[in-house]
Formats: C-alpha cells, sequence, structure tokens
C-alpha cells in the first residue's frame, strides 16, 4: 500500500473535479477500493471520501421511474417496498449479494463497477493478467476457468462481472446518470460496460471525472413479475457460477413476453435478446420447448477447459427463473 | 506468573488516554503523496469515548481499534472482507472494520464488542455462553456483534434468515448449529 492524501468533498462539482484528476480515487463504500489499494489494483495518490454527498442517498418513485442514488446502500435498496414491489428481481439480487455487512457499505453506484473476481485478477502475487497489466497475458485461458465466462470473452481475457445487481438492472432497461467534466448523460445499462476485445482494462464507457449520481429504473408492468435466480457453489456469501434475471408476462401457462439477463456466464449482464423472441407462445412448463427456444443466443458460447457446465447450468437457471417468475414453479 | 504480561496489557502501556493526542510513526516527510499530507488527526468516537489519534491515511479501522486504541476484541480474520471477524456497527448498522479507513469514520458512532456490555452481559453474549455457541473463540466477537444488528434489524425470525442473515460471519469450527441456537434465543428474549 502507498501512502495517499485523504480530502472529503463537499458538493458534486468537487467530486467530479476530483474524479478527473489523475491518481485520486473516489471513496464510497469501500468495499471494492480498499481491498484494490491492499491488492496494489488501485495505487491511489488521493482519495476523496463522496459519503458526505447525502444528496446522492435516495430511493424515490414517481409517476414515471424509479429512481436510486448513487450513495444508496445495497441493503437499503434491497428492503425497499417500492422496489419489493415494482422489481422483485432487483431486490432479490441484491439480498443474495456479499453479506448484509457488506450490504450496508457498499453504494449502488459503486456495486455497477466492481471489478471481476477471476482469481488471477485477484491474486495477492501478480500473475498475467491483462486488467491488470495490459499486455501481460491472460493467465485464464487455458488455466483455472472455472469460474469464468463462456460468452462475450476475448483471447486476452475471459473475465466475468460480478455485480447481481447488473444483471437485474439490465431485464428492466435501466438507465445509469452520468454526471462529468461536460455535464450530465444518460448511459443505458446495456451500453455501460464493454467487451475485452483487445483492451480488458478498458471495462465502461465511463471517462476521467465521470460519476454515476443515479439509477433509473423505468416502471413498468412487466418488471413485477421479475425474479433473480443465481447458482453458486455455497448456499449463501458468494459470487455466482450461474444467475438469471428474469420478468415474463404470460396468460395460461404460456409466454407472451420475456426478459432475460445471465450473470456468471460472460464480462457483462448477458442478455439473451434471441430467446426473448424465440419464447413467445412457448408454454412455461414445457421445459424441451423452453430449452429450444434458448438455443440459439448459446451459439456463440465458447467454452475453456473447466467452465462448459455453464451452458447446460445457464439455460437451466433461466427456464426456472421463468417458471418461478410466470408462477408455475 | 505476575510477570507476564497479556496482549491487552502491553498494548495499554502505549495506548493513548482518551482525549490524548498520539504522535504518529510515520514520518511524513519521508513518504508523501504530492504536497498533501498523508496522515490526519481524527478525533473517532469509539463506544461513547473519544479517541483523538494521528492516524495513516492507509490505517483500516480494524488496525485503528487494535493497534492505536487498545481494543483487541475486534479481530482481524482474513483483512479483506471476506470472514466477519471484524464486525463492528458504524452508527448503529454492521459494517466491516477492515474495509473501512478510519480517517473515514470521523464523525460517526463506532461500537465494539467492548462496548456492548453495561454492567451485565449484553444478552447475546449470554446466549452465546448458554447455547456453547463458539470453540475456539477467535470469530465470536463479530458473531456476536453481527447477531446485535440481525436482532435489531428483524432478520431473525426462523433458523434458516438466520443462517442466510449471519452469513457474512465464518466459523471455522463450524459452531453455526449453536450460534444459530443462540441467536433464535437471544431474538425470543429482545421480542417478548
Amino acid at each position: 500500500m502507498r501512502p495517499f492524501a485523504y480530502a472529503r468533498a463537499t458538493d458534486l462539482a468537487s467530486a467530479i473535479a476530483a474524479a478527473g484528476t489523475d491518481g485520486t480515487s473516489l471513496l464510497a463504500g469501500g468495499t471494492e477500493l480498499v481491498n484494490w489499494i491492499k491488492e496494489g489494483i488501485a495505487r491511489p495518490t488521493r482519495v476523496v471520501d463522496i459519503n458526505g454527498l447525502s444528496e446522492l442517498d435516495y430511493v424515490e418513485l414517481d409517476s414515471t421511474e424509479l429512481r436510486i442514488g448513487a450513495l444508496a446502500r445495497m441493503s437499503t435498496v434491497a428492503e425497499h417496498p417500492d422496489v419489493r414491489r415494482e422489481f422483485p428481481a432487483l431486490s432479490v439480487a441484491l439480498e443474495k449479494s456479499a453479506s448484509q455487512q457488506i450490504r450496508n457499505m457498499a453504494s449502488m453506484g459503486g456495486n455497477l463497477l466492481q471489478r471481476t473476481r477471476c482469481p488471477y485478477f485477484r491474486a495477492e502475487v501478480e500473475l498475467p493478467c491483462n486488467k491488470r497489466v495490459p499486455g501481460s497475458g491472460c493467465a485464464a485461458r487455458g488455466g483455472e476457468d472455472r469460474s469464468l465466462a463462456v460468452l462475450g470473452g476475448s483471447e486476452q481475457c475471459i473475465a466475468t462481472h460480478p455485480s447481481d445487481a447488473a444483471v437485474a438492472l439490465a431485464i428492466f432497461d435501466a438507465v445509469v446518470r452520468v454526471h462529468g467534466p461536460s455535464g450530465p448523460r444518460e448511459v443505458p445499462i446495456g451500453e455501460l460496460y464493454v467487451l475485452p476485445g483487445a483492451t480488458p482494462h478498458v471495462e465502461t464507457v465511463l471517462e476521467p471525472g465521470d460519476v454515476i449520481v443515479e439509477i433509473a429504473l423505468p416502471r413498468s408492468g412487466l418488471a413485477a413479475h421479475s425474479h433473480y435466480l443465481k447458482i453458486r457453489e455455497r448456499a449463501s456469501y458468494e459470487f455466482a457460477l450461474v444467475s438469471a434475471a428474469v420478468s415474463v408476462e404470460s396468460g395460461g401457462g404460456i409466454v407472451r413476453g420475456a426478459r432475460i439477463a445471465l450473470g456468471g456466464v460472460a464480462p457483462k449482464p448477458w442478455r439473451l435478446t434471441s430467446a426473448e423472441a424465440d419464447l413467445v407462445g412457448v408454454a412455461l412448463d414445457d421445459e424441451a420447448a423452453m430449452h429450444g427456444a434458448l438455443a440459439r443466443d448459446f451459439e456463440a458460447a465458447r467454452p475453456g477447459r473447466q467452465n462448459g457446465f455453464k451452458i447446460e447450468l445457464a439455460k437451466r437457471t433461466a427456464i426456472r427463473a421463468l417458471q418461478i417468475a410466470g408462477g408455475v414453479a | 506468573m505476575e510477570t507476564e504480561w497479556t496482549r491487552r496489557e502491553a498494548l495499554e502501556t502505549s495506548v493513548v488516554p482518551t482525549g490524548a493526542t498520539v504522535e504518529s510513526g510515520a514520518n511524513a516527510a519521508a513518504e508523501s503523496a504530492g504536497d498533501e499530507p498523508i496522515e490526519s488527526t481524527v478525533r473517532l468516537s469509539i463506544n461513547g469515548e473519544d479517541y483523538t489519534l494521528t492516524l495513516d491515511h492507509r490505517a483500516t479501522l480494524l488496525d485503528a481499534l487494535r493497534e492505536r486504541a487498545g481494543l483487541t476484541g475486534t479481530k482481524k480474520g482474513c483483512d479483506r472482507g471476506e470472514c466477519g471477524a471484524c464486525t463492528v456497527h458504524i452508527d448503529g448498522r454492521r459494517a466491516l472494520a477492515c474495509l473501512t479507513f478510519a480517517v473515514a469514520v470521523q464523525g460517526r458512532e463506532v461500537t465494539t464488542i467492548e462496548g456492548l456490555a453495561s454492567g451485565a452481559l449484553h444478552p447475546v453474549q449470554a446466549a452465546f455462553i448458554e447455547h456453547d455457541a463458539f470453540q475456539c473463540g477467535y470469530c465470536t466477537s463479530g458473531q456476536i456483534m453481527s447477531a446485535v444488528a440481525c436482532i435489531a434489524e428483524g432478520h431473525a425470525r426462523s433458523e434458516a434468515e438466520v443462517a442466510e442473515y449471519m452469513s457474512g460471519n465464518l466459523c471455522r469450527c463450524a459452531a453455526y448449529p449453536q450460534i444459530r441456537a443462540a441467536v433464535l434465543a437471544a431474538a425470543g428474549e429482545a421480542g417478548r
């Protein structure tokens, strides 16, 4: 750990100015940043604490959308009655993230900017990792890849994104509101993350000086019929091997419309847009037909040594989540 | 033996009386972050008492509690937010001291295991003894701090709920059945 200066931001403008300064990291919940600093993943010379910006700590609902302030804590959002009622998949995704201690600390803005749990990226001894040191290689490819991506990876990186909440936000077409040096703008959740390609260290479209201020979820009747199913190697307090956020509209047990996003399989929340179309008209209890409707989205899957099981597991997880959301399981 | 010191006694000789300022061991001139200081003198409120400490900004709340305030009840397990041994309350909510920079809790109220009992043992402490909810005891202070919060949150209504909401506290002796029983019993007492 290198020494660093510490300051408290007094308003959003000073936070934006700090975020755009080389060597400065913003501190919100700290559940990621403190570990990054300990591990040498981040080496700030200055840490600017934004926890005093109480104007970024809220959950509010109006006639068109639910707005979550970037500094709202995961536990607060998980238990908020409006979230539970209108966006249950988000509530469940948050409740199944981390532990209550961490959920009490971690901010919603920071949750979106978590970095991968790839064991090579997090290694205490520095190993080849193109995210840690661009150009150093990817030890995960051909290595211990059981937890890693089968979709959306590249020769340079097969990391998965660890956020559960982001997967739920993906099916709700959430918008991330960002303030930066050139003013406010909106980034659809589906465009926030970029695939690794040849530059795995570039993970989002955010630029220096950008600060996430709010996450907005448009209200919709479909959202209330949503669910998040998380499959992991422990019953609790573990990252997903595979997860599925779904919402479904059905009549007489037949799918009329569906949204599906997967976690644990790709570098970003992975929307199954082909399946969303192919599932229309399929009976929720016809597992063979549902399985078939999920096939097209997995044609591009590229399993490695140990993670091939994720393809079948992801399909089954999505099917079960759809059945739960549709009220038939 | 009279000549043997406990760790706590050894620490206490170097610990700061309440309200006093301690000189930092770090040489601010040797390492710096540009022109800005890398340490600050902060006033922390811990268990209702004020501690004025000069802290390197890198100091976690866990290290400040143990090494500077002499409060060694809060334990260091993994030091990376995975085990829960360092669980304390910050402004009444459970949090991990190892993932908290001490300088950032200035102006907030910290409660540790030492601040839980007032005279008699806290009911959750008593329940842990009654239900034999520990073996080696290393995780216990974190378990108890987490359990007190778990009950206050209303998340101790069934064994399954206790298991879920206590999952951030690992016990390598696997005293989980006894821990769950203690939490449920204390929750029952609290609800009475």
